[in-house]
């Protein structure tokens, strides 16, 4: 009995340890989100999160959907493996609303500059030119149609500009 | 293009079904996609880009990525064969804008000098240090192989940037929370492919499903060599890099 | 023809540095505490009867470093509204969520109830002797047991020497830790390495000793007391020791990079020529070790009178402190400084006044002199034999 009296401070401490871990089980409890371990070490709800983010480039197989005739003019020529947003820029507002949303066909002096302007590093297999020299600063589809750009390829549709 | 009014109504009713199935919200709402089906990773062939920086601009629209920031990026590499291990790289605004030609007297020259262009982006590896090392489960692995991000429970402490040996990481300037490419996890659960494919012009990226049998990876794999990026971090990367040259770093 | 490093390449996230002054700050505030643990824990453990002057200071001085250790970690987050998380949902795996609970260890049950073990007799007799407002802060401190009997002091004496037994492998630990949590990053080779904790160990050890004999010869001449020579050389003996061990760790690194020339090497090298010349050579190197390891190494082979020799302890002292926290700086923004590219650099440009900028590393500076004042007013460390 006397030595407890003695070491009852200590168990005053231990006491006060036990309350505050009891305290804070309780708190976690309450506040760690509940599809926490769901799948791992994380909050499950999150992967639906980004799942759910916002589309901005419909994808090609959309826009073949309507546009099924400029589909069949490209695959046979070399822009076959090219996609329609890679020079047409996002499009998902525009297969969203096809007849309110309208996409601002781009300039094509610029536009193809991109890919094809000469530099030393592109790869000797792809077909650059220095625009200056080759177009004197003519838009490109002044000779080239876009959707089918190697001249000589059939069928050489010509397409009308909108 | 000419469009008669009865072909327009008609393609679209198509199109809206198409669309529909586009904007499902989440995986639950596209009850075909199961995680455990898909383990996802990129292939990138180095001989085919051309550094135009489609796939640049293509995911910072798609993802909304803040300006000066970068979930994908270009390198452009000058090698002089006498000097393997000191290439010439830079990368101006991760290549959004394409590289202009080098000015005469700047970067190498000679007949033993080649360049090309490496495209980067998150390696999703299998085995991440950026996954180890956050402190509280902000950043996970999916079961289908994707690195994400949980933005609202991310305390933005930077570590997971400092962990990643491949620089892709970074904190958004205004959210203040760790920003990475999420592989477009919002377009490849509904049969999409990423945005920087998508805009690939010469087919250099493309995205894989190892699970799938029929995914092309498997025979080029099997036909060609491919390396990943740093090898010697052991990270499990799974973006795979077809005639990647030694001086890559 | 080598154009290294004439080009600079960064990859093009790497812009900015992720982690700056508080960053620094903070293994240097975990260093001190570690240090001064360790200081005191030579006089109740090791029985080193010299050092007795400061067991008491050395203990409220790592608890007032200890308190605001966390502060600099919470001001640098994104989110410091979130930092609860760690400790509710901690990742086993990162070693920055597991110090969360080696601190919280440390704090709890080796340092505030080491104190209170220490204290305990006089906290009862000033709760009884005091009035008011100290008076109830007093009880509660004592939590309501009022036993000062010998017997429960010699009970408190047996349970705090376990607890010291057990808090110099915890104060290891939470300094060791803050080194591992460098050291594990394998895409950093600046920090790389398994010398890490063990270096940042020994270097805390060496600053937390240094402050708490500044501290110890400060406090005592504005108290208009006497210094115990013994006790300061004491202190400046074990000083000198420990540092040649941190030293010669530091050296068995660099010898190591240097010869093994790994991939890194080049930039690394080049960087410490040139960014982190001052910093690192200059300061951490020359002006703060081997120049107080030469005073130190003086002392101790020159007779020399007490007056020169407590000039010199000071001044050793002061070298160190500064020392040791370009250390960290080295280690923390050094290992920012190159591109994980190993082809190029970034600069730092130290803010003023931002949540993470110098002002507000000077303030969390500052702020532990503050609480170590207020703990010293109301559980006074001072020895009761003192002569004026």
């Amino acid at each position: 009995m006397n030595r407890f009296k003695d070491a009852e401070h200590l168990v005053r401490v231990a006491a006060v340890f036990l309350v505050g871990v009891t305290l804070f089980l309780c708190f976690r409890a309450w506040f760690v989100p509940k599809s926490f371990g769901e799948y791992g070490h994380y909050r499950g709800d999150s992967i639906a999160e980004v799942a759910a983010l916002p589309i901005v480039h419909a994808g090609h197989e959309t826009c073949e959907v309507c546009h099924q005739d400029v589909f069949e003019l490209k695959k046979a020529g070399k822009h076959a493996g090219v996609n329609c947003e890679a020079c047409h820029g996002p499009q998902a507002k525009h297969a969203d609303d096809p007849g309110s949303v309208k996409p601002v066909l781009p300039d094509t002096a610029v536009l193809c500059a991109r890919c094809h302007e000469a530099n030393s590093a592109k790869p000797k297999w792809f077909p650059a030119v220095v625009t200056a020299e080759h177009s004197q600063g003519l838009p490109c589809n002044t000779c080239h149609t876009p959707h089918s750009p190697h001249i000589g390829d059939a069928p050489a549709a010509k397409e009308e500009k909108k | 293009m000419n469009m008669n009014r009865r072909f327009f109504i008609t393609l679209t009713g198509a199109a809206a079904i198409a669309w529909e199935h586009v904007l499902a919200g989440a995986p639950e709402a596209s009850p075909n996609y199961k995680m455990a089906d898909h383990w996802w990773a990129m292939l990138i062939d180095v001989d085919k880009c051309i550094g135009c920086g489609n796939c640049v601009r293509a995911c910072s629209v798609e993802n909304n990525v803040p300006e000066g920031f970068f979930r994908t990026w270009i390198e452009r590499y000058q090698v002089d064969d006498m000097h393997i291990e000191d290439p010439l790289v830079d990368s101006p605004q991760g290549g959004m804008h394409g590289f202009p030609q080098r000015a005469p007297g700047t970067g190498l020259t000679g007949n033993s000098v080649k360049e090309f262009f490496v495209p980067k982006l998150c390696n999703h590896c299998a085995d991440s240090p950026c996954t180890q090392v956050c402190p509280v489960g902000a950043t996970f692995t999916t079961p289908d192989g994707v690195v994400l991000v949980d933005e609202k429970y991310c305390l933005g402490c930077r570590y997971c940037v400092q962990a990643c040996p491949y620089g892709c990481r970074f904190i958004h300037p205004e959210k203040n929370v760790a920003q990475k490419c999420t592989l477009c996890y919002h377009r490849i659960t509904k049969g999409l492919t990423t945005a920087c494919c998508e805009a690939c012009p010469t087919g250099s990226r493309q995205l894989a499903d190892l699970k799938n049998p029929k995914d092309p990876i498997h025979e080029f794999m099997k036909l060609h060599s491919v390396q990943v990026l740093k090898p010697q971090m052991a990270t499990g990367a799974k973006a795979f890099y077809a005639n990647l040259d030694g001086s890559v770093r | 023809m080598h154009l290294f490093p004439a080009a600079n390449f960064t990859y093009p996230n790497e812009t900015q540095l992720q982690w700056s002054l508080l960053i620094v700050l903070y293994p240097y505030i975990t260093g001190l505490v570690a240090g001064a643990f360790i200081l005191a824990s030579l006089e109740r453990v090791f029985r080193v009867e010299a050092v007795k002057p400061t067991y008491r200071l050395a203990l409220l001085t790592a608890l007032a470093f200890l308190l605001v250790a966390p502060l600099p970690l919470q001001l640098h987050l994104g989110h410091p509204e979130r930092s609860l998380e760690m400790y509710l949902t901690p990742h086993t795996s990162s070693a920055m969520a597991m110090f969360g609970f080696v601190y919280l260890w440390y704090l709890m049950v080796v340092l505030v109830l080491e104190i209170w073990l220490d204290y305990r007799r006089d906290i009862v007799l000033l709760s009884r002797s005091s009035k008011g407002l100290l008076r109830i802060i007093y009880k509660a401190m004592t939590l309501g047991s009022d036993n000062i009997s010998e017997r429960s002091l010699h009970i408190d004496e047996r349970v705090g020497y376990i607890i010291t037994l057990i808090g110099i492998p915890s104060a290891f630990l939470l300094h060791g830790y803050v080194g591992f949590i460098f050291g594990s990053i394998k895409a950093n080779p600046w920090w790389s390495s398994p010398l890490m904790p063990v270096v940042f160990i020994f270097s805390a050890m060496v600053s937390g000793i240094a402050a708490v004999m500044l501290l110890y010869m400060a406090l005592t001449k504005m108290r208009h007391r006497v210094i115990s020579i013994d006790c300061v050389d004491a202190i400046a003996k074990y000083l000198f020791y420990i540092f040649i061990i941190d030293f010669s760790l530091e050296m068995l690194d660099l010898i190591h990079r240097v010869y093994e020339a790994d991939e890194s090497f080049r930039s690394l090298d080049f960087m410490v020529h040139t960014s982190l010349w001052v910093p690192h050579v200059i300061i951490q190197i020359l002006l703060g070790t081997l120049v107080p390891i030469t005073i130190l190494g003086a002392t101790q082979v020159l007779p020399l009178a007490e007056v020169v020799r407590k000039r010199m302890y000071a001044i050793a002292g002061c070298l160190t402190l500064v020392g040791i926290f370009a250390m960290r700086w080295n280690v923390v923004i050094g290992g920012q400084l190159f591109s994980k590219s190993l082809l190029g650099y970034t600069t730092f440009t130290l803010e003023l006044g931002s949540r993470d900028g110098l002002a507000t590393a000077i303030v969390l500076t500052i702020m532990p002199l503050g609480i170590l004042y207020v703990l010293a007013k109301l559980l006074p460390p001072w020895p009761q034999n003192e002569t004026t």
